[in-house]
């Protein structure tokens, strides 16, 4: 999908589905959670993954991760198909994409000290002496924008800012090239959520890291991410450089999510009209193949992804 | 009428190691049809100085002092039990955060309507149902009359907190309280309750309060905003006043650090530090620790919020 001369992606998912069980089985075909999602995060970039609950954003991010098996698709590091290693072929490939979760307090031992919650990463992959650990580890706290003596206190004595930020010490000290970011500033208060932001945009320009930041917050979205893409049902339904989705969104679902955000004007309030799920689905662009960027791959009267212009891709209907 | 009148309110819990002072000193008031937005970040003391209002705290731990503390012209901490009660629902009612925690597991949405009713008016079983069909019916439920039957399970995030409106309204409160009726919903539905909420209040001509800590939320649905913080008050007036010329050093520095507010992707402005550890706040004015234009004057005089101009108050010896 994308052009010859273009860098290879730090990651990049390959129409990856993941179909799970369902209860009961039988007859039941599973629940199709992620639907043959394409998706590129280019080297020094933020790509934002976004969706409402039950999109498949979340699963994506552990499929990307190999948290959770694919049932179909690729997953590439680097260019290189890292999707059916074993275990042991995986663990250098898994010192390079590391992941953040929403809520701090449950990821951090609440029995260590930020300090060896920081260093635990290095003991695993048997790197440097304890006490070269120990002095990374330091480093890595004044890395995030904490004291060095924090190296001695425990998660409990943290607001949940710089909880977060021991997260992100704890996944970059291995020398990461991809994070993984999951709702990683959501349950941060208003005046903290933005140290998190700038904090993540600092260590991206310092480390040239790739970052996947799944949210449903558009807002930090708009200041963050290089790329949007729009999970609707398992499956991506628009995808686009962030000003470009924001200004000229064309899909119905990205459309009713911008129109969702409220507006920090007073003086700008209006009544909204809101679109049932069945109003998105006959709502689906409609498109002539004459005003695709690209040639549609597949033939069909299905709703699929087509390129317009500028790096936009949306799911519609080619007609004719 | 004047439906709430705060003044002075303290809030304190005894713990074993120590007095967390939840509230400290917070006055404002409400008129019938008035809607008033009190925001702040967690700590702030927004959430317990309306509990402390419809006296929802255990005490003890809690001890509430205040110099009036009045619902609906009724003395709330000269109230009994009895008394309290019957203010509960039909003077001022609730919705809360989390919905699923509100409501009985076991018993059927129509049960747990219909028990309101039963509580405060003397009807049937049945007619009480035809009521929370009624109500299901008016929070834009489809197909009420199922739905009454249905039990919390069954029912998604939005559709438990449009129940849990139907609940608030049945006993035609002249107030309705709303804390973070939106915070765990996605995007869209978010939009839709604060339609609905707003769409009711102009309605019924009922007062609302609306505890957020989301300045959208505020912009979007209020006519007045108390700002909180350290347990105090920083700054109310109207609120296309507050957002156009915000007066609070702590007001400007959350209106800054907004993500999404404008194209592009940038670092946002951040509040340096953490908010105030409610059981050791700091001396003087809660802010002045994260505060741009404080001086050694502010650590040593704890601010009165004092008037200045048309319905507005400010508590920084900065400004007014």
């Amino acid at each position: 999908m994308h052009q010859s001369g273009v860098a290879v992606p730090a990651l990049e998912l390959r129409q990856v589905s993941k179909r799970f069980p369902q209860r009961g089985g039988g007859n039941s075909t599973g629940l199709l959670a992620v639907d043959r999602v394409d998706l590129a995060v280019q080297r020094n970039q933020v790509v934002a993954l976004v969706g409402e609950s039950g999109s498949g954003k979340t699963t994506t991010g552990l499929l990307a991760l190999l948290l959770v098996g694919t049932t179909s698709g690729q997953i590439l590091l680097d260019g290189t198909d890292i999707t059916h290693l074993g275990q042991k072929e995986l663990k250098p490939f898994r010192r390079q994409m590391q992941v953040v979760f929403q809520d701090s307090y449950a990821s951090l031992d609440p029995m260590m000290t930020l300090g060896e919650i920081i260093a635990e990463p290095l003991g695993i992959h048997a790197l440097f002496t304890p006490a070269e650990r120990r002095d990374e580890a330091r480093r890595w706290l004044e890395k995030v924008g904490l004291d060095a003596s924090y190296a001695t206190r425990y998660p409990h004595e943290l607001s949940g800012g710089q909880r977060q930020r021991i997260s992100v010490a704890r996944a970059l000290i291995l020398g990461a090239s991809v994070l993984v970011a999951d709702e990683p500033t959501s349950a941060l208060d208003v005046s903290v959520k933005a140290q998190i932001v700038n904090l993540l945009q600092d260590l991206q320009a310092d480390m040239g890291l790739s970052i996947l930041f799944i949210s449903h917050d558009l807002s930090v979205v708009r200041s963050l991410a290089d790329e949007v893409v729009v999970m609707l049902r398992g499956r991506v339904v628009e995808r686009a450089p962030t000003d470009k989705i924001f200004a000229d969104a064309r899909h119905p679902y990205t459309q009713a999510l911008l129109d969702a955000v409220p507006v920090i004007n007073p003086k700008a309030r209006r009544r909204r009209t809101f679109l049932t799920a069945d109003e998105i689905s006959s709502r689906t662009p409609r498109m002539s193949a004459g005003e695709l960027e690209t040639q549609p791959l597949v033939d069909t009267a299905e709703p699929q992804l087509v390129a317009l212009a500028g790096s936009h891709f949306v799911e519609a209907i080619v007609t004719g | 009428m004047r439906l709430v009148e705060i003044e002075d309110l303290h809030v304190s819990f005894s713990q074993h190691d120590g007095l967390v002072q939840a509230v400290r000193g917070v006055s404002f008031g409400l008129d019938t049809g008035e809607s008033l937005g009190i925001v702040g970040e967690s700590g702030s003391g927004k959430s317990v100085t309306c509990a402390a209002l419809l006296r929802l705290l255990r005490e003890p731990p809690a001890k509430i002092a205040a110099k009036t503390l009045s619902l609906g012209g009724h003395d709330v901490l000269a109230a009994n039990n009895q008394a309290i009660s019957s203010l509960r629902g039909r003077v001022a009612a609730m919705v809360f955060q989390d919905p699923m925690t509100s409501l009985d597991p076991v018993f059927t949405i129509g049960d747990q309507i219909a028990e309101t009713i039963q509580a405060h008016r003397k009807v049937s079983k049945k007619e009480a149902l035809g009521e929370a069909v009624a109500l299901l019916r008016r929070v834009e439920i489809k197909n009420p009359e199922a739905v009454v039957r249905f039990h919390p399970h069954q029912l998604s995030g939005g559709m438990l907190q449009r129940a849990m409106i139907a609940m608030a309204l049945s006993c035609q409160p002249d107030v309705l309280i709303a804390d973070e009726p939106t915070t765990a919903l996605d995007v869209t539905i978010q939009a839709q309750i604060l339609q609905l909420i707003k769409d009711i209040q102009a309605e019924t001509g009922m007062g609302l309060i609306m505890i957020t800590h989301d300045l959208g939320v505020v912009a979007e649905t209020v006519d007045r905003v108390v700002v909180m913080y350290g347990g105090k008050v920083m700054e109310t007036g109207p609120v296309e006043a507050i957002f156009e010329a915000p007066l609070h050093p702590y007001t400007k520095a959350l209106l800054n650090s907004m993500p999404g507010q404008v194209a592009g992707k940038r670092r946002l402005v951040e509040i340096p530090g953490a908010s105030p550890n409610p059981s050791n706040p700091p001396p003087g004015c809660p802010f002045h620790p994260r505060c741009p234009i404080a001086t050694i004057e502010c650590r040593q005089i704890v601010p009165p919020l004092e008037t200045v101009g048309a319905g507005r108050q400010v508590a920084c010896i900065k400004v007014a």
